[in-house]
């Protein structure tokens, strides 16, 4: 039995297999974002990034099932999360900033065997499905077969993210205090930005956006409780890839990474997942900045 | 006094890097602090803008005592600082790196006000921080604490690594602030620099201030130059 499969499929299906490539991204892209935006200003790592993913995917499976109103779930969940994200950050992740850092990565670490656990007491150990909303089930026609409708309007979502979050970095003011707060705390400080508060809000935006995924990727799983540190792993690929920092290099690591497991699990089904992590470690040994990583 | 240092004793992990420096400042004037590298110049400044909160002593800005408080509340009382490596945000541009810290007050400092007084500026507005030469991301690093609008603007060796006619420019440039009624103190090794800007100085080694005056005497003081400002 060969590993390398190499099937004769109609050239269509490789199109599916680039549009399937798309919506990893879009929850690469999620993940990633936050723990580059959180680590460019906060210097912080945070490895419980996918557990605030997971707060919001079974939210939303708790809302869904008491309202059926998903598109209230795009809303409110992410924002569970932030509250989730912001208590995190004012009395737990504050008290790190002036030690050694290996406290934060135990304390962040520690955070996600506590944030699964109370996910286990709260709603146990068996997988939870989440239904999309009805006009999102079905499949369009393309090139003469069907493709989800959900898929596409992930894929819409988490560009539209990236592009949202680009413009708010470069074009606002806001945005490009945060960019310069990033590059020197002390001197921003010194110029009167409030860093602390700007500490409260990049860590508030990133579990925002680990919330949003949580809503958006959990029709396409099973929720469960290894889905956190499942995806941590590949999001942090994604950022050693496209430098830890930079949204660009989140969303460019992202696509790479997403085409990566879309088109392995066509040809090397058995090894897809090895493709992601060669990468990553040719990337940390010939430009360990990364593809879009600011020079230190 | 506008602001009133009192006996401040700074550390840098175990090391006593501050061992009782006071000094004061009135409103409108210029001073200087005059010392070798490693004397402690910058160690003062950051301690007066809160980088480093001093162990003991007092320092108190206008009437209030800022030594326990953060950098940013201590902008907002008035005091700006103009860092020594100057320090600009490399991936913004001219323009960004005054508008992202503009406060709008009336009166105040604004981007279009800073292009007016230092027209060299808006040539390079659209240049990102890293583009820069040295000289010119000096000029920035000078103009940008304007925009908070202080009364008191913290200098650390402006003169620093820049080529002879760079400096005349930022001592032309220091002279415009001067002129807009902030008040200036200066950190220095270049004594002739320091000269032409302020009126009066400390002299500073080892953590320690040795001698304070005007610079009328001290340029005739020989012993002392020779002992604690020649390299």
């Amino acid at each position: 039995m060969g590993f390398i499969t190499i099937p004769s499929i109609p050239g269509h299906i490789y199109f599916y297999f680039f549009l399937n490539g798309l919506a990893n991204t879009t929850c690469y892209f999620l993940l990633a974002a936050g723990l580059s935006l959180v680590f460019g200003l906060l210097g912080v790592f945070n490895f419980a990034q996918g557990s605030f993913f997971m707060i919001g995917a079974y939210f939303t499976y708790q809302l869904v099932h008491w309202t059926q109103n998903f598109w209230l779930c795009l809303f409110v969940s992410p924002f569970v999360v932030v509250i989730v994200g912001i208590l995190v950050e004012r009395y737990l992740i504050r008290y790190t900033y002036k030690i050694n850092i290996n406290f934060q990565l135990l304390l962040t670490f520690g955070l996600i065997l506590v944030i699964e656990d109370t996910i286990r007491l709260i709603w146990g150990v068996q997988w939870r499905t989440v239904e999309e909303a009805d006009i999102l089930k079905g499949i369009i026609p393309i090139f003469g077969g069907g493709y989800p409708v959900y898929n596409i309007f992930h894929t819409v979502m988490g560009i539209s993210v990236f592009v949202a979050l680009w413009l708010f970095l470069n074009k606002t003011k806001y945005g490009k205090i945060i960019v310069a707060a990033a590059s020197d705390k002390e001197l921003a400080s010194s110029l009167g930005i409030n860093v602390p508060r700007l500490y409260v809000f990049v860590f508030a935006l990133g579990s925002w956006l680990a919330g949003l995924m949580g809503v958006l990727h959990g029709p396409l799983i099973n929720i469960n409780l290894d889905m956190g540190h499942e995806y941590i792993m590949d999001a942090f690929a994604v950022v050693v890839l496209g430098g830890l920092g930079s949204i660009t290099g989140a969303f460019v690591g992202s696509l790479i990474i997403g085409q990566i497991r879309a088109f392995g699990i066509l040809y090397v089904p058995y090894f897809e997942r090895i493709f992601m992590y060669v990468l990553m470690m040719v990337i940390l040994i010939w430009r360990p900045r990364g593809l879009f990583g600011e020079k230190t | 006094m506008m602001l009133e240092v009192n006996d401040i004793h700074t550390y840098y992990g175990m090391s006593h890097i501050l061992q009782g420096i006071s000094l004061d400042l009135r409103e409108g004037e210029v001073i200087c602090l005059l010392g070798r590298n490693g004397a402690g110049k910058s160690t003062t400044i950051r301690s007066i803008m809160g980088f480093v909160h001093p162990a003991s002593g007092s320092i108190t800005y206008e009437g209030e005592d800022i030594s326990r408080m953060e950098p940013f509340e201590i902008c907002r009382r008035g005091i700006g600082y103009v860092p020594q490596e100057r320090r600009i945000f490399p991936t913004l541009t001219v323009q960004d790196n005054l508008e992202v810290i503009e406060r709008k007050t009336e009166g105040g400092w604004t981007v279009e006000k800073i292009f007016n007084t230092f027209p060299i500026l808006e040539g390079l507005k659209n240049r990102t921080g890293r583009h820069l030469s040295g000289g010119e991301q000096q000029i920035l690093a000078v103009a940008r604490p304007l925009m908070t609008n202080p009364k008191l603007l913290l200098l650390d060796e402006p003169s620093e690594g820049l080529a002879p006619l760079i400096v005349k420019a930022i001592e032309e440039l220091i002279h415009e602030i001067i002129k807009a009624g902030i008040s200036v103190l200066l950190a220095e090794q270049n004594m002739r620099f320091a000269m032409r800007v302020a009126k009066r100085g400390y002299i500073i080694d080892k953590g320690m201030i040795h001698h304070q005056g005007s610079f009328e005497e001290l340029k005739e003081d020989k012993e002392i130059i020779g002992k604690y400002l020649a390299v």
